[in-house]
């Protein structure tokens, strides 16, 4: 598969055929399925991707109760009419909203690429489909595209927030939707791959600060900004402003930014956002009120030589 | 190459939150069952660096067992997987531990029960992506996202041969092969990666051959 976005780029302008063309071309030869399967996949995953934007958007609470309600309040703010962006800007917002809260309520999303940022991909497409009068077979193409230009992140680099931080999830995802979407409106290769670099550029550095280890705060509401920042990095591609810095080399910088964040900084829950007053308080409430399913066997034990390390603190 | 499929980075389909803490923890439950064949009586889980700092509010606990019962990554059941293995008579230890490990989401599996014993550490690599790095102290590197076997045989000449020829002879192609031993003449693990599924007869065949002791099938 892909283990670049310039290698990518030139097998599309070889063959004359579009990133989606060329990512189902490649895994046909490369994998066990057939071209009608792999569509048939992606047609499924798109409706799990529906499913739980329109659920989001109903309003529900997280498994935890530390969150919830946001798409919601931000849904009723846009029929309202009083939102300062336009339309296409809310609902994304609102849709990368929605989806990520469903997934902290323990409900069913689809991964892209992870499930800490499943928000941004969805919440695009289902934001610009009506506008852009995507079809169907669009709508599947687009989020091909989103995972050919995944791969080359993927395979260059890390998509786990573990080991890349945030940039390398939200960051990821961001990326992939901006230049998913820069191909839905009819932006060349080297736009889509601009519009990439420049979505990934602006958000190097980000970190996984998850409040008490939950995929909630901030994770749900730095969807809305990846959607954000995708719609922009997009638009300046699609105006012709291309990246000064190839898609390649921003998605090698995140990689060394990566490692060079400290281990409190990638997904343990000791810093950043998470070792806050208000975090930690909010942590030990949870711990507090944290569900007993646990029988006397099932009870956490300390390891040998080591602590139970299960709360921040 | 990590990711090899469009469906690694679109996808999985899945209960939330964590793809890496909950999908891939369910993932590495699912193989540690396939490779113990059975539900095991007890199950041991040890989880290292992210994985012992945030189990809890990711639910990699839950995530375990639920692969441990055999569910998939997007049953709406992995909530209550701690209960449900209660009930089905499998008892589960979860330990913490802050020893180093080489990737922050590192999970050691140890299984007890009819079919005797089985110890595997698994990694979450992220995405829902797994990689099974040790099996009962030999080194491994599977995935399990492509039909996979594991057999384990008397370390001595001939024996990979006789069976990478079966495979050859039934026109199953191997992507990926890895021997791993702790000692010449000892026991070894042959771990290998095929293009196409394996039949229950192809894998008997192999069961029969010289020198084999174990030949277990991961399916995807």
């Amino acid at each position: 598969m892909f283990s670049s976005v310039k290698e990518m780029i030139h097998a599309c302008q070889a063959d004359n055929i579009p990133v989606w063309e060329l990512a189902l071309r490649r895994e046909v030869e490369e994998g066990e399925h057939s071209r009608e399967e792999i569509l048939q996949d992606m047609s499924q995953k798109l409706d799990v991707m529906a499913a739980a934007v329109e659920r989001g958007l109903e309003g529900v609470r997280s498994y935890s109760g530390l969150s919830g309600g946001a798409a919601k309040l931000m849904e009723d703010y846009r029929q309202s009419g009083r939102g300062l962006s336009g339309d296409l800007f809310l609902k994304a917002i609102s849709y990368a909203l929605a989806v990520n809260e469903v997934n902290a309520a323990m409900g069913i999303i689809c991964a892209t690429p992870t499930a800490g940022s499943a928000g941004v991909v969805p919440a695009i497409l289902m934001a610009v489909r009506d506008q852009l009068e995507l079809s169907r077979e669009d709508q599947i193409h687009y989020l091909l595209t989103a995972a050919a230009y995944g791969l080359a992140i993927g395979n260059q680099t890390s998509i786990a927030g573990a080991e890349g931080g945030c940039q390398a999830e939200v960051g990821a995802a961001s990326a992939m939707a901006a230049a998913a979407l820069t191909w839905a409106a009819g932006g060349s290769l080297e736009q889509q791959a601009s519009a990439l670099a420049m979505a990934l550029m602006n958000v190097l550095g980000l970190v996984c600060d998850p409040v008490a280890g939950l995929v909630e705060i901030p994770c749900i509401k730095r969807n809305a900004m990846g959607a954000a920042n995708a719609l922009a990095a997009a638009e300046m591609a699609l105006a012709g402003s291309a990246s000064e810095i190839p898609a390649d080399e921003v998605i090698e910088a995140m990689g060394r930014v990566g490692h060079m964040l400290p281990s409190a900084l990638r997904e343990t829950a000791q810093g950043g956002i998470a070792a806050t007053k208000t975090a930690k308080r909010y942590a030990k409430a949870l711990k507090k009120s944290k569900k007993k399913y646990l029988s006397e066997e099932q009870m956490l034990v300390p390891g040998e030589g080591g602590s139970d390390a299960s709360e921040a603190n | 190459m990590k990711y090899n499929s469009v469906a690694d980075i679109i996808g999985p389909v899945m209960v939330g939150p964590s793809s890496s803490h909950t999908a891939g923890a369910v993932r590495i439950g699912q193989i540690a069952r396939e490779i113990y064949g059975e539900q095991p009586e007890t199950a041991a889980i040890t989880f290292y660096g992210s994985f012992a700092h945030t189990f809890r509010g990711h639910g990699t606990d839950v995530a375990v067992v639920a692969g441990l019962l055999g569910m998939s990554t997007f049953d709406r059941r992995i909530p209550e997987a701690l209960k449900l293995a209660l009930e089905a008579g499998m008892k589960v230890t979860i330990r913490t531990s802050d020893e180093r490990v080489q990737h922050p989401n590192t999970a050691r599996i140890q299984l007890n029960g009819k079919a005797g014993k089985l110890e595997i550490i698994g990694v979450s690599v992220g995405g829902g992506a797994v990689q099974i790095m040790n099996i009962d102290g030999y080194r491994v590197r599977l995935m399990g996202d492509v039909p996979s076997l594991l057999i384990m045989h008397q370390d001595t000449v001939g024996v990979v041969a006789s069976i990478t020829q079966m495979l050859g002879s039934e026109q199953i192609n191997i992507a990926h092969m890895e021997l791993s031993r702790k000692a010449k003449g000892k026991s070894a693990l042959l771990t290998l990666e095929a293009d196409g599924k394996i039949s229950t007869e192809l894998l008997l065949k192999i069961r029969s051959l010289p020198y084999i002791q174990k030949v277990v099938q991961i399916q995807v």
